[in-house]
């Protein structure tokens, strides 16, 4: 007997193994703290502050916004390369060493926690005083922020793939005496293909809310624009023109749906060919520009030589290094080995410890800390009562969609575009009539923060209500089972798995998210709903890099807890109760 | 049993049942359906795979509204699920979130009785099937055939008179599957169940012949009761006894003459193309042929005993008879299997002879596949799309039966060196 299907497709594995927080985590908050503020202070010590002679004119002209697209998707595509770049290394030096695994995957568990427009304050000075006075550091920032936004889960994916590759793959490749490099290449690549491909779709829908916001910052001294749909929207909002937001609106739907055909679908569709269950799926994925590529003859005349080259390059015999180390070595040196290796891990996060304390004790009080950890508590509230509002919501609404098979395909792509949409083009409009009807910010300004991410819960529970199995409804109609219990004991437990992955993608991204709504402006005019998101926002404009750091620090603990202590345990129990096997 | 009881629980009078095709035309599923569920008889529902025999059960259920035609439960016309009508799932249906006791309790929901009321009952059910001790255990902590004995308990516990079954034993090993036959027909024939009707739907000859007093066979495409077979033996029926032979004998005839009508009904319309091809591979075909030259056979050899010997079900056994007809290496008569002299070349040849027989009496004998290789032939590039043999196979077809039919046809032409197949670009090409 097999599972029910109803295991939901993302975030099996990843980062939701059951792991409670151990030391390693704390160790790991220190070294990602002491890393951003090294950075942070470090570069602001190098640089005289930046004052752009040549900042460019953003043009609210409808006619430059193809032009201002083509640059905010290529910032996209650049990060996407670096994304894929790091997956490839980091992920496999985890898998393939057991000393970096104790290191890296604990590091990539906090990394992944800590707000994306966070990394965003602290990297921008560094990026800058590697490059003075040139564009190329303000677009390396932005491209940064939105690689800190792509990354990690798709490096996490891949991990989970190269530990699982099946055993006997695993020995048939060795049997034929491939070396590290090709078994990695022609086995555990195609191996990991699908759920690397899935998670950096998850990461683009991500991305392009942090690409949009990382095109017009000032940190402290530092402001930026870079040409794009961001800064444009960032010039629409000086201006209080609604109707440029307007436009911005419209390019960035264009955008996303040709990125989606050109790029995602051809990518899905190709790497269906990977997966590994041998059956004959009734409905693989498919895309015509996979197939226009596929039967053009030029393509594939072109195509050849790129094709031989990646052969050769891909196929040669290299070892890896790490298994040439670990291979053959007697056990006394191999404990001598680690020994040293955790000295030399310990001393490191002892010298972050000095350092963060030199770095912050100058400056911060305790009515800081206090004050910081009181808007913590305000932001953690309105994360959670708006997953709670969000969740009532979208909950009925999805089931009895994802339960009509023919309404189900069509509202499911509407809303995964919702949930890739940048929410913060449409925050101009609802701060627009904020000021307009002088609303409370404080409350008003609080949906804001799930306007984008509440989607991620309406397409999972559409997802789990489709994939219910269909004998275990008609068991509940014929037994004529009475709706309280149909919801209560038939349907919720259901899609809860489904939900729960939802639910988890929507409150990381409010947390992520707060940062620009819980404090905007319009024009001249400014609105602070107060809470974690608003601090830090207020520091970086400051450029108050403790405080920042604080801010950062405080938000990032708040989301691990959660991760560990609500959603972790919440999607294991899932899981697990959902398996019939 | 009682054959005498005329008294109809459930009856389907002309019950049609339609699915849209994608263009739009209606697909019958079930056409001109009569039938009844009388009082103190099991009765089973024979039919293969794709005979429409699950859709029967969910409308006679009250799950699916048929399309024309209508169900009396009691007299009175059943309008959707009923006190009084239960269904066991082949799948056992279980919610993998509640324990036994409340996924036993759920059949009890809709008699809103107090909450010490339903636990007693459910604990009497559990007690009743054979689940002492399992009350509080997950669907997942249990065996194939403790999953199915909660799947009874949760369909008796509210006290039905009809119990429909859908093919309650095949997703079980078969050992247990003949504990949980023999203990349901002690639970029946002891009257321990207010029970007063049973729909025992299955594929397996044999069980409808142990549990059943009365056998409708179902005839596919569109499903249609093409036979109806009375048994009066007595319980409990030996497998191995003449009578009970006979009757499996008789049924396995049945399938056969309709298994030939409908390839021969197909050959002969003007549009040969569309013969449905049964989903048999190379290597099965092959197999049963080289069987059929074992000395034990020699060259002949008996469907029932072919079923028993090879352990194979009549869906297993039937598509892959079909085909080595269907080829010309063997003969479908009566209920048996002759090889013929191209199937005796075939069975003794080596892999090339094999392939240029194969190759001969596939452009021979299967029109689809001579289409396939004169469309690549004469077209310019040597390609065609799968699309193209697909739009023309459904105007015949279900599109079902139109993607098996391509399936095999495109495992038979590779085996043949006919064509290949591209499935990325989903279109044959000439070799």
């Amino acid at each position: 007997m097999s599972g029910l299907g109803l295991r939901p497709p993302l975030l099996t594995g990843g980062a939701w193994r059951t792991r409670l927080p151990s030391w390693r985590d704390a160790g790991a908050i220190i070294l990602v703290l002491a890393m951003l503020g090294l950075i942070g202070t470090a570069s602001h010590q190098l640089t005289a502050p930046w004052v752009s002679t040549r900042q460019p004119q953003i043009s609210l002209s409808p006619g430059a916004l193809p032009l201002y697209a083509l640059r905010t998707t290529s910032r996209m595509m650049l990060a996407l390369l670096a994304s894929l770049l790091f997956t490839f290394t980091y992920a496999t030096l985890a898998a393939k060493s057991r000393r970096a695994e104790t290191v890296l995957i604990p590091l990539l568990d906090v990394l992944q926690s800590v707000p994306i427009l966070g990394y965003l304050s602290f990297t921008v000075v560094f990026f800058v005083s590697l490059f003075p006075a040139s564009v190329l550091g303000l677009e390396m920032a932005a491209i940064f922020a939105i690689f800190t936004s792509q990354a990690w889960n798709m490096a996490f994916s891949f991990y989970q793939s190269l530990k699982t590759v099946p055993h006997d793959l695993d020995e048939a490749s060795r049997s034929f005496r491939s070396s590290g490099w090709q078994r990695f290449w022609r086995l555990e690549v195609p191996f990991a293909m699908p759920g690397l491909v899935w998670n950096m779709m998850m990461s683009m829908s991500g991305g392009w809310f942090f690409v949009v916001a990382s095109e017009a910052i000032s940190v402290g001294d530092i402001q930026y624009t870079l040409p794009g749909i961001g800064s444009y929207v960032a010039r629409a909002i000086e201006d209080r023109n609604l109707g440029a937001v307007g436009w911005a609106i419209g390019a960035m739907t264009i955008t996303i749906l040709l990125y989606d055909q050109l790029l995602f679908r051809p990518m899905v569709a190709w790497a269906d060919k990977f997966r590994f269950d041998q059956t004959e799926a009734a409905a693989s994925p498919r895309s015509w520009v996979l197939d226009l590529f596929r039967r053009s003859k030029l393509v594939r005349l072109g195509a050849r030589p790129l094709g031989r080259a990646l052969r050769v390059a891909l196929y040669m015999r290299l070892p890896f290094p790490a298994e040439r180390l670990n291979a053959g070595r007697a056990p006394t040196l191999r404990r001598v080995a680690d020994f040293v290796w955790y000295a030399l891990v310990l001393a490191v996060i002892g010298y972050c410890i000095r350092s963060l304390v030199g770095f912050a004790s100058p400056t911060l009080r305790s009515r800081d800390v206090a004050e910081v950890l009181g808007d913590g508590a305000l932001t953690l509230a309105r994360v959670v009562v708006l997953i709670i509002i969000a969740t009532v919501i979208w909950v009925p609404i999805g089931v009895r969609i994802g339960l009509r098979p023919k309404l189900a395909q069509r509202v499911q792509p509407i809303a995964q575009f919702l949930a890739a949409f940048p929410a913060n083009l449409l925050f101009p409009v609802a701060v627009f009539l904020i000021v307009r009807f002088r609303l409370t910010p404080g409350i008003w300004l609080s949906p804001l923060m799930i306007l984008g991410t509440q989607w991620y819960i309406l397409f999972n529970v559409i997802a789990g209500a489709s994939a219910f199995p269909n004998d275990l409804r008609e068991a509940a109609a014929s037994l004529r089972i009475r709706p309280w219990r149909w919801w209560r004991e038939i349907m919720l437990p259901g899609v809860f798995p489904y939900y729960i992955t939802g639910a988890i993608t929507a409150s990381g991204g409010a947390w992520n998210a707060s940062i620009v709504s819980e404090a905007v402006h319009w024009g001249p005019t400014r609105l602070d709903g107060a809470g974690l998101g608003a601090y830090i926002a207020r520091m970086t404009e400051a450029g108050d890099y403790p405080r920042i750091a604080l801010g950062i620090a405080v938000m990032s603990v708040l989301v691990i807890a959660m991760n560990s202590l609500l959603w972790r345990p919440l999607y294991n129990f899932a899981a697990h109760r959902t398996r019939l096997d | 049993m009682n054959a005498s009881a005329q008294n109809s629980i459930i009856e389907l009078r002309r019950v049609c049942h339609t699915f849209k095709k994608p263009s739009g035309e209606p697909l019958v599923v079930l056409a001109e359906i009569d039938a009844m569920l009388r009082e103190g008889e099991i009765l089973g529902l024979l039919g293969r795979s794709g005979s429409g025999k699950s859709t029967l059960l969910r409308i006679a259920a009250g799950l699916i509204q048929p399309t024309s035609g209508e169900v009396l439960y009691r007299g009175a016309p059943l309008r959707g699920p009923s006190a009084g009508i239960s269904v066991v799932f082949q799948s056992f249906a279980l919610y993998p979130w509640l324990s036994v006791e409340r996924n036993v309790e759920a059949g009890l929901d809709a008699l809103r009785l107090p909450r010490a009321e339903a636990g007693r009952r459910a604990e009497s059910a559990i007690d009743l099937i054979g689940l002492d001790g399992f009350q509080s255990a997950y669907p997942r902590e249990l065996s194939g055939g403790m999953r199915q004995r909660v799947g009874f308990a949760r369909a008796i516990v509210a006290d039905p008179i009809a119990l429909l079954m859908d093919e309650p034993f095949s997703a079980l090993d078969v050992l247990t599957a003949e504990t949980l036959r023999t203990d349901f027909l002690d639970l029946w024939i002891g009257h321990k169940l207010p029970l007063r009707t049973v729909l025992l739907v299955t594929h397996n000859i044999e069980e409808a012949v142990q549990l059943c007093d009365r056998i409708l066979v179902l005839a596919s495409n569109p499903g249609r009761i093409c036979a109806q077979i009375p048994i009066t033996l007595a319980h409990p029926r030996d497998r191995l006894g003449a009578e009970f032979r006979s009757i499996v004998d008789e049924i396995y005839s049945i399938l056969t003459l309709r298994s030939l009508e409908s390839i021969r009904t197909h050959a002969q319309a003007a549009v040969g193309v569309a013969l449905p091809l049964p989903p048999a591979s190379v290597n099965q075909i092959s197999g049963l042929v080289e069987k059929l030259l074992s000395p034990h056979y020699g060259g002949h050899a008996d469907l029932p005993e072919l079923a028993r010997t090879l352990a194979l079900q009549v869906d297993d056994l039937f598509p892959i008879a079909e085909a080595i007809h269907i080829l010309g290496f063997a003969e479908l008569i009566g209920r048996s299997l002759k090889l013929t002299a191209a199937g005796k070349l075939f069975a003794e040849g080596a892999t090339d002879e094999r392939k240029r027989l194969w190759r001969e009496h596939l452009l021979q004998f299967v029109p689809l596949a001579s289409h396939i290789h004169r469309v690549l032939e004469e077209r310019q590039v040597h390609w065609a799309p799968r699309s193209r043999f697909e739009t023309e196979l459904e105007d015949h077809l279900t599109r079902q039966e139109a993607n098996r039919t391509l399936r095999a046809v495109t495992g038979w032409g590779r085996y043949a060196e006919l064509f290949s197949y591209d499935a990325k670009l989903r279109r044959f090409t000439s070799i």
